[in-house]
């Protein structure tokens, strides 16, 4: 049995928000896969729950404007096999379909992956590479964040406690003409937590890159964006050359460091090794042949 | 306001249920008697509490019984009817699949979730490791269970 002091399950946006500002305790609680995982080992105690999880505003993938809408509480396993992910920002459906297992990808949520902050989140590096919009509800209104600017230390997001995340977006200008790229690599080839994962997107003009992003997983305190590796890779000629470069470059951008699963020295040499891998593989799904 | 009756079909069965809102889907419904369900690692590592909820694997443990209202249940109580046992139980019998056991009422739910997606499709075994990575087995090593996975979609893909 889990220590839960209080249930409460919300049927819409409004009802959630006004659960959690009624209890500023509460937890929103989505897939569940990492709130009860926390419950189970006394990490968490006395927890008031809000389900947020079969409220239908909050589900499923959407096209507005020619923007990429994600509903919150859409499990990995939809985002995975959905047709407008698939043929739009099929990078999505890569880092979608590492997390953990199936059954856990059928119950976990986008949304609860990147709200727990974890610096390990397989769908943070796709989702900052496509530039993804957090949208929030909450008292007092709605408001936008970029991912990029929503992490603000490891478990921790710019998310205030009687706000929930509604949606991830994807603008039009964010996923057109790009091509992208994730790799994650672990210990394992499933259920297991990502040694690194890094993320590659790219735009080319000719045989120039227009824009280049590159993100990571678990080489600093949250998923990060390589900001000045990608300013070294703009305009330049997609060639092997970049690809040293941009090896070169990414661990100025990162912070990686010592654990029990991996050294630094280890995570700095993956690091390296998937900057130039991934980065061409972005580039050749973009047709060119670095 | 801990209690909540739910009502939801176990095995095709309708029932209402008064839950505990703190208690996982594994422990209301082993708690009536459907303990073919097994608890392993109560985190989502291991998938011996798997079941079906409106035809999707889920690992039980990890799954609020509250949760279960106005859902579709399968567990492995249900899947041998009148006493013969479903193609998929069969063919992890015949594949030598089961051996202490534990893991299999997960595997099976697994299974048939699988086979029942993927009827008359061609599958690569890479496939089938994937979409069985969430169950762990200590004991066969895989290799049997993934040859009564293959068995049961060449049985499926005859009947087209």
């Amino acid at each position: 049995m889990f220590d839960i002091a209080g249930y409460h399950k919300a049927h819409t946006i409004q009802e959630a928000i006004t659960l959690l500002a009624e209890n500023p305790s509460a937890i929103p609680i989505a897939g569940g896969t990492d709130v009860l995982v926390r419950l189970h080992r006394g990490d968490l105690t006395e927890c008031h729950l809000v389900d947020i999880h079969d409220v239908p505003e909050l589900k499923g993938v959407t096209l507005a404007d020619g923007a990429i809408v994600i509903g919150a509480v859409t499990t990995f396993t939809e985002v995975a096999e959905d047709a407008i992910v698939g043929s739009r920002i099929p990078v999505l459906a890569e880092g979608a379909a590492s997390v953990g297992g199936p059954q856990v990808r059928n119950t976990g949520t986008v949304g609860g992956n990147i709200c727990n902050g974890a610096p390990s989140a397989d769908t943070a590096a796709p989702l900052l590479v496509l530039g993804a919009i957090v949208k929030l509800h909450g008292p007092g209104g709605v408001r936008e964040v970029p991912l990029s600017e929503f992490y603000l230390g490891p478990g921790k997001v710019d998310r205030q406690p009687a706000e929930i995340v509604t949606s991830l977006r994807i603008a039009a200008a964010d996923y057109r003409g790009w091509s992208a790229c994730y790799h994650k690599y672990s210990m394992r080839g499933a259920m297991d937590i990502a040694t690194i994962g890094c993320a590659a997107a790219c735009k080319l003009d000719g045989n120039r890159v227009s824009e280049m992003r590159l993100a990571y997983t678990v080489a600093g305190p949250t998923p990060l964006r390589c900001w000045k590796t990608e300013k070294k890779a703009r305009g330049a000629v997609a060639d092997a050359s970049l690809l040293a470069t941009i090896r070169g470059s990414v661990l100025d951008d990162l912070r990686p460091r010592d654990s029990w699963r991996a050294s630094k020295a280890f995570r700095e040499q993956i690091i390296t090794t998937l900057a130039e891998r991934v980065s061409r593989e972005a580039l050749i799904r973009n047709g060119a042949r670095p | 306001m801990m209690m909540q009756n739910i009502s939801c079909t176990v095995n095709g069965k309708p029932v209402t249920l008064l839950v505990d809102v703190r208690k996982s889907l594994l422990e209301v419904l082993r708690e009536n008697g459907f303990t073919g369900i097994k608890e392993g690692c109560g985190a989502g590592e291991c998938g011996a509490c798997t079941v079906l909820v409106d035809n999707i694997p889920v690992d039980s443990c990890l799954y609020l019984a509250v949760r279960a209202d106005a859902r579709n249940i399968r567990t492995v109580e249900g899947e041998a009817r009148g006493g013969t046992l479903s193609a998929v139980q069969q063919a992890y019998l015949d594949a030598g699949a089961v051996q202490c056991g534990f893991c299999t009422p997960g595997l099976i739910m697994t299974t048939t979730a699988f086979v029942e997606k993927h009827r008359g499709k061609k599958v690569s075994r890479a496939e089938i490791r994937k979409a069985h990575a969430g169950n762990l087995c200590r004991c066969t090593g895989y290799e049997s269970i993934v040859r009564a996975v293959e068995k049961c979609l060449k049985v499926e893909g005859d009947r087209e």
